[in-house]
């Protein structure tokens, strides 16, 4: 499975992690519906740790899209909000 | 579906709509290259714009620091001439530029980490760009109408994700710079006139203003306190500050004379040249 860290890149993690990644994003659902900054970073800064923590880094020339997705580090929840509603963000 | 699942989607999306959008998928593929061309200049500019900002920065910082040691010298002197009114001025001045100071070495250091940032993600997209080159040209020579959809659509939706992940990086990085490019220009002015010395010049409001003189006052009163302390105490500094005084010219007369009666004889001066 690949997890992208937005404004970092991707990692490769094997399935064992995608347990407690699902149980993170759950909680980092709840804190964007409740509008709650302070639940999203810590929970964000804790999916970031653990994908860092557990991941291997992509090599650069490879080309896979992602599985998931993650905010970067300083991302607001305004920002994730944003994202979440206005596809438009995303260039491409 | 879990959020992280959906941000992947939506990227996903947005590469599916442009592969659907064209009757040929190669066409696609040499449309897409080019604009991964673009957007890798586009990353190379963005760190060469924040580098300059960041350079632009650090001369700023030298400039202010020049200044606060200026300014720490001058109430020094001052104040070994008896001049403690002069002294709280130049501390006054100092202090407003020590704040200056740290509010430029906080942008300096998130300049950096966007710098640093900046540079892997052209790193990276350059080594996916020539990826998809190469792979762009297999898919084209091979094709065949039943495989091309899943082939192309892999590497398609993997660099469409690097160039929008990038794409939106740069942005926050022009941000950035721009933002800071009109302050670094309004203190460029300041540092050129003076006026930088003239703390109170600014136009804050009342309450503000106040309470900022509050905080920059006790900061002053504790260093006049310190350098009081260094000047009638017998420590080692007061030999340091006599030594100071007598090696600079236009103090040298009157520290000898009066602040400093028994500097000179002291032993151990030999210490003090800084």
């Amino acid at each position: 499975m690949i997890v992208r860290i937005m404004g970092e890149g991707q990692f490769r993690l094997d399935e064992a992690a995608l347990a407690h990644l699902n149980e993170l994003d759950a909680a980092l659902e709840a804190a964007v519906t409740a509008e709650d900054q302070q639940a999203f970073s810590t929970t964000l800064a804790d999916l970031l740790g653990q994908v860092r923590a557990s991941g291997e880094a992509v090599p650069d020339d490879e080309l896979a899209p992602s599985d998931l997705i993650l905010p970067g580090s300083n991302a607001t929840l305004a920002e994730v909000g944003e994202m979440l509603t206005d596809e438009g963000l995303i260039p491409g | 579906m879990g959020i992280l699942n959906r941000f992947a989607m939506l990227f996903r999306a947005k590469a599916n709509k442009a592969l659907d959008a064209a009757e040929d998928p190669r066409e696609t593929l040499d449309y897409s290259y080019q604009k991964q061309l673009e957007m890798l200049s586009k990353v190379r500019r963005g760190v060469a714009d924040v580098a300059t900002s960041r350079k632009r920065l650090e001369l700023q910082l030298n400039q202010l620091n020049g200044q606060s040691t200026k300014l720490k010298d001058q109430a020094q002197k001052a104040l070994s001439m008896g001049r403690e009114d002069l002294a709280r001025e130049a501390l006054t001045r100092r202090s407003g530029i020590e704040g200056q100071i740290r509010d430029l070495n906080t942008q300096h250091a998130a300049l950096q980490g966007e710098e640093e940032k900046l540079t892997l993600a052209s790193q990276r997209l350059q080594a996916k760009v020539e990826s998809f080159r190469t792979r762009k040209e297999t898919i084209k020579a091979t094709y065949t109408a039943a495989e091309a959809q899943t082939r192309i659509g892999e590497a398609f939706s993997g660099i469409s994700e690097e160039m929008g992940d990038v794409g939106m990086a740069v942005q926050r990085a022009e941000d950035k710079t721009a933002e800071l490019q009109a302050r670094s220009s309004a203190l460029d002015e300041l540092l050129a006139s003076g006026t930088l010395d003239d703390v109170t010049g600014t136009s804050k409001d009342d309450i503000t203003a106040e309470l900022e003189a509050m905080a920059s006052g006790s900061d002053v009163e504790s260093e006049l306190a310190s350098m009081k302390a260094q000047l009638s105490g017998g420590d080692p500094a007061k030999q340091i500050d006599a030594g100071d005084a007598a090696g600079s010219p236009q103090s040298a007369p009157n520290s000898e004379g009066t602040a400093n009666p028994a500097a000179p004889t002291q032993p151990g001066q030999t210490g003090g040249q800084q």
